[in-house]
């Protein structure tokens, strides 16, 4: 039981339970709000999962082509095949609200709209094998977008289920419990200071009662004394 | 509508394709360069950060930094080594976070 340092007053009395019914309802909305964070959470986990597990195997078959690719050509060779690209890619950024936490979401745009446009460099001084993997690797890139958004979403989630988490807890066992306690402490302390206020009304009524008796007796015994 | 860029980090060979697709590809030696470079970066108006599993895993303390910030993004790719499995692992640990526990 913690009871909070504060003074046993009426004043504070409204106070608290004012507090505890905030505390409760916070503590509702906020419960309703990790759950429904957990649940796109986890939507969002698996599909990062699958498409995490799928990126990663196509990339490394496209790896794979630029090693059969390099093998086929020198070196400088392929560098210079593929270092001024001819495609451009641009990202749009927008934001989602998911229960109040902001995700992005990309959009990106290509210079040029042919896909098959997209290589940076002559046929005639590079082998087939390096066509393969470009282009190989511009069908990924769509995959990986995908999942830099939905793992970035994961993780922003991630976080907030944590603070909420936390709020949730806090406000379960500690505020919640300690503003009952010391609800419960002030009102016993009032009721006692009822009880206590009560029995010396009491006392001193009997006091005073039996002072007025007393009075009274004297003034009988003044009065029966004078008449005899 | 702010237009952003799609950064690529990693060692010479594993970048040099993304070169092509106009990405902007950063070919990098070593973590220490990585490093500077990642952080030059996130200053400026990249989203994405694609990084090879090879370099993360001598900047999880960086990657760190941007967990929780909205741009840049870092995502994890293999490199020319293969897998190591780090991406997976830090789905694990967000799962973690969240929940308390790897429920998946």
């Amino acid at each position: 039981m913690a009871v909070m340092n504060v003074n046993p007053t009426r004043m504070e009395l409204t106070r608290l339970k004012g507090k505890l019914r905030t505390a409760q309802r916070g503590h509702k909305l906020l419960k309703d709000k990790r759950d429904e964070l957990m649940k796109r959470f986890l939507d969002t986990v698996r599909e990062v999962r699958a498409l995490r597990a799928q990126v990663e195997e196509e990339l490394m078959r496209v790896h794979g082509s630029f090693t059969v690719a390099s093998a086929l050509m020198s070196g400088p060779a392929m560098e210079q095949a593929l270092m001024y690209p001819k495609q451009s890619v641009e990202l749009d950024m927008t934001f989602q609200n998911i229960m109040s936490v902001n995700v992005p979401r990309y959009e990106f745009r290509t210079r040029t709209k042919d896909n098959g446009d997209i290589y940076p460099y002559g046929f005639a001084n590079t082998s087939g094998e390096l066509d393969d993997a470009v282009e190989a690797l511009g069908e990924v890139l769509q995959s990986m977008l995908k999942l830099a958004e939905i793992e970035k979403t994961a993780q922003m989630l991630a976080e907030e289920i944590e603070k909420t988490r936390r709020r949730v807890n806090a406000l379960e066992y500690v505020v919640i419990p300690d503003t009952e306690d010391t609800i419960r402490y002030i009102t016993m302390k009032l009721d006692e200071n009822d009880r206590a206020t009560t029995t010396r009304l009491m006392k001193v009524k009997d006091m005073l009662l039996a002072q007025a008796i007393e009075e009274q007796k004297a003034r009988d015994a003044r009065a029966l004394e004078q008449f005899r | 509508m702010a237009s952003y860029r799609i950064a690529v980090l990693g060692d010479r060979d594993s970048v040099l394709g993304f070169q092509a697709l106009g990405l902007s590809a950063f070919p990098v030696q070593g973590p220490e360069e990585a490093r500077t470079i990642l952080h030059r970066i996130a200053k400026e108006n990249y989203a994405v950060v694609y990084l090879t599993e090879t370099l993360a895993v001598e900047m999880e303390q960086d990657i760190a930094r941007y967990k929780d910030a909205l741009t840049p993004a870092i995502i994890l790719i293999p490199g020319k080594e293969g897998s190591l499995g780090i991406g997976m692992r830090n789905i694990k640990a967000a799962v973690e976070r969240a929940v308390g526990v790897d429920i998946l």
